[in-house]
């Protein structure tokens, strides 16, 4: 008899929160448009905020919400990926160069020594706020890892032995994230091409050559003979540091022959045969 | 004379620590240092905008000889200290650890430039207008000189809607260690007291309190006796605690009032200057003489001999020690001001500014950080905390990068004494990510501001 009361009751108990759940749902139910989800799906899910939106599921409300696609970008997702949403939307959506993050710093404990020791928390935005850094080269990387720590592709990592990040260009998503977390400004997204081919300065220090060259034997000294010999106009020169347009350098690497502190830094080029390839990255 | 009495252990409310105060240069007496032969002189050793060159290499320079205008609203003159001929305009790293352009001067003889009274007579009469001694203290270079080195003229302008009604005067030196404060205030309380009354007759302002901390008897003793010439000095002798130097705790300690969080103190009427400053006000106004030298206590554990030293503005740190016995063999690390607020400084060859009131060299054993652990919830960080924050939690928000939770628990309002990080049993950085916390913090606000 016991049984069977409990039964009713709690039978009873859950008819009627049923039913209630029922109203309750019917009346504030959330009327979504079903592209979202569809959309959600499509991306990545890294929640990365490279896009500019908070999360994946933001991004795609605004992907179904707007227009034209103009200026909405996941690079994580990459061009083929965008191209299906926007078929999938039917919308069109620009073609993006291929990007890459790169570390404009090579400034490695063997060549850049160190002038004193950092004793604080383990971040970079940290020790920049503090000071000038541990070397004398006040303009390259502290190598407190926190590009590696926002990054969500595991593509960043500080390598222990050179004291400097280095990206895995097959992991990395170009969603900007170690950009904007580096107090330094020296990671940049730049255009990469088939087989990862760039070329690039790597070194942002703006101190004169002088200056530059005691803090670190790798330093771009601003001499200018890049700009000089490079047949595209793609090498500028300002405040004693090159810098490498990507979209108009061509890959000739006529500039990297003649930097004389081995500043330019040419990656995954077949080997030429009469130059040495001690300065590669990777 | 019945409130001083009543008031005598007077302090603030909320928090403070009472570290040990080490001040082993305190019966010291100011030596003035020689002058060296090679200066640094930073444009930038004051808050604000850094001061514009107004010289070029070659220049022959005297001593003070302006060589960088103020090149903004919230900014300061900077003048030679020494006579010689200009070097060179270089980027230097200086004792905030940042680089900053420099003047560096090769230093021949010691002339002076002609309108600065360099007799040592006191002059008591205050014969300027408020304008003029607003000028000249604008001439004068004059910057806060306990630390923050606010620029002056800025101080003693407040917007037109604030009347002061205080002045407050900060003896307090709470930092363990230093004593350049105490010593000045030794050999120079008349001149700092005409200071004080210029600053009064700026501000409009009829009463002054300075604030002692009750570790400086000399100095309280002395002050009272040379007060009673000034009928509206009064000196008020407070209990010791850190950080009582702080303006809003001295400002607690001295009107019992608090000042509103995200306030300036002109809000409670009153003004905080520091009493190193008010003898540089006297230097500027009545000897025509800008801020070219300060009072630097050069100390440490080890140190043979700790020294107050009235040194040219540039000289390098490495001979301060030089002079009281060389750099200790197992100093491990040298600080910059007082060892609760101070930087440690990457190398000692910097040069000596506005703002540097001591400089430390610490032993080994002393120099390092405990390994931090997990926080083990004891309070003691927020019972300690000066102006009634839980820096706990702050330091989570901070490291979860939570900079709304951070803003909504006035993280701006940290005042970066260290005395949470002091008292944290599991050594935990909780004012580095404080520190870090404020930065981003206030970086939204103006990024907000703009929009």
């Amino acid at each position: 008899m016991t049984i069977l009361y409990s039964i009713l009751v709690l039978s009873s108990l859950g008819i009627i929160a049923g039913i209630s759940l029922y109203f309750v749902a019917k009346k504030f139910n959330v009327i979504e448009n079903p592209l979202i989800d569809e959309v959600e799906a499509m991306l990545p899910g890294a929640n990365c905020g490279g896009c500019g939106y908070p999360g994946c599921r933001k991004f795609a409300a605004v992907l179904v919400d707007s227009e034209s696609l103009d200026g909405l970008f996941c690079s994580p997702a990459g061009q083929e990926q965008m191209e299906k949403i926007a078929e999938h939307l039917g919308k069109s959506v620009d073609k993006k160069a291929m990007q890459v993050a790169v570390v404009r710093c090579n400034g490695t404990c063997d060549v850049r020594p160190i002038t004193n020791e950092y004793e604080g928390i383990t971040s970079c935005a940290f020790a920049a706020q503090l000071y000038a850094g541990e070397t004398a080269c006040s303009f390259g990387c502290l190598g407190l890892g926190d590009c590696e720590m926002v990054c969500q592709f595991d593509a960043i990592h500080v390598n222990v032995l050179t004291g400097i990040p280095e990206v895995i260009t097959d992991k990395c998503t170009a969603c900007g994230a170690c950009v904007d977390a580096c107090p330094k400004f020296i990671i940049e997204l730049r255009k990469t091409n088939k087989k990862d081919l760039k070329v690039y300065v790597s070194c942002v220090n703006k101190d004169k050559g002088v200056v530059a060259k005691k803090a670190c034997e790798v330093a771009c000294i601003g001499c200018g003979k890049c700009v000089k010999v490079c047949p595209h106009t793609a090498i500028t020169l300002q405040n004693a540091l090159a810098y490498i347009d990507d979209e108009a350098c061509k890959l000739c690497r006529k500039c990297v022959d003649v930097c004389p502190t081995h500043a330019i830094i040419e990656t995954n080029f077949p080997e030429k045969k009469k130059q040495e390839t001690d300065s590669e990255l990777e | 004379m019945k409130l001083r009495k009543k008031y005598s252990t007077q302090t603030f409310s909320k928090g403070g620590i009472h570290p040990l105060d080490y001040k082993l240069s305190n019966s010291k007496p100011i030596e003035v240092f020689r002058v060296p032969d090679y200066v640094q002189i930073s444009l930038s050793q004051h808050i604000g905008v850094a001061a514009s060159p107004t010289v070029k290499v070659g220049d022959y320079v005297k001593v003070g000889t302006c060589i960088g205008e103020s090149a903004g609203f919230i900014s300061a003159r900077v003048h030679s200290s020494v006579s010689g001929t200009v070097e060179k305009i270089e980027q230097i790293i200086d004792t905030s650890g940042l680089y900053r352009t420099a003047v560096c001067i090769k230093v021949t003889g010691d002339e002076w430039e002609s309108h600065i009274d360099t007799s040592t007579h006191v002059v008591t009469s205050l014969e300027y207008s408020a304008l003029h001694i607003l000028e000249k203290i604008t001439d004068a270079g004059v910057v806060g000189m306990g630390g923050a080195t606010f620029p002056l003229h800025v101080k003693l302008t407040p917007p037109d809607t604030a009347k002061p009604h205080v002045l407050i005067i900060n003896a307090v030196e709470c930092e363990p260690f230093l004593t350049s404060d105490q010593s000045l205030m030794l050999a120079k309380a008349e001149e700092i007291c005409v200071g004080i009354s210029l600053i009064q007759k700026v501000l409009d302002v009829d009463a002054a309190m300075v604030g002692i901390e009750m570790n400086k008897p000399d100095a309280i003793a002395l002050f009272k006796q040379v007060a009673q010439q000034f009928n509206s000095i009064a000196i008020v002798p407070l209990q010791v605690k850190y950080p009582q130097g702080g303006e809003k705790q001295l400002i607690e300690a001295l009107l019992q009032k608090e000042v509103p969080s995200g306030q300036l103190p002109i809000s409670v009427g009153a003004v905080v200057v520091n009493v190193a400053t008010a003898f540089s006000v006297y230097e500027a106004v009545q000897k025509n003489k800008p801020l070219i030298e300060r009072v630097v206590t050069v100390t440490g554990l080890e140190i043979p001999n700790p020294s107050n030293f009235m040194v040219r503005i540039g000289t390098s740190i490495h001979e301060l020690f030089d002079a009281v016995g060389g750099i200790p063999q197992n100093t491990e690390k040298i600080i910059s001001g007082g060892p609760m607020m101070g930087k440690a400084l990457i190398h000692a060859q910097m040069p000596v500014a506005k703002g540097t009131s001591g400089v430390i060299a610490v032993p080994y054993e002393l120099a390092h950080r405990n390994e931090s652990s997990n926080c083990i919830r004891c309070a003691r960080c927020i019972s300690v905390c000066p102006m009634g924050l839980q820096p706990y939690l702050l330091q989570v928000y901070a490291e979860q990068g939570l900079y709304d939770a951070l803003e909504s628990n006035y993280v701006l309002d940290c005042i970066e004494c260290g005395a949470c990080s002091y008292v944290c049993p599991a050594s935990r950085p909780l004012l580095d990510y404080i520190r870090l916390g404020k930065n981003k913090v206030s970086h939204v606000i103006r990024k907000r501001k703009q929009k």
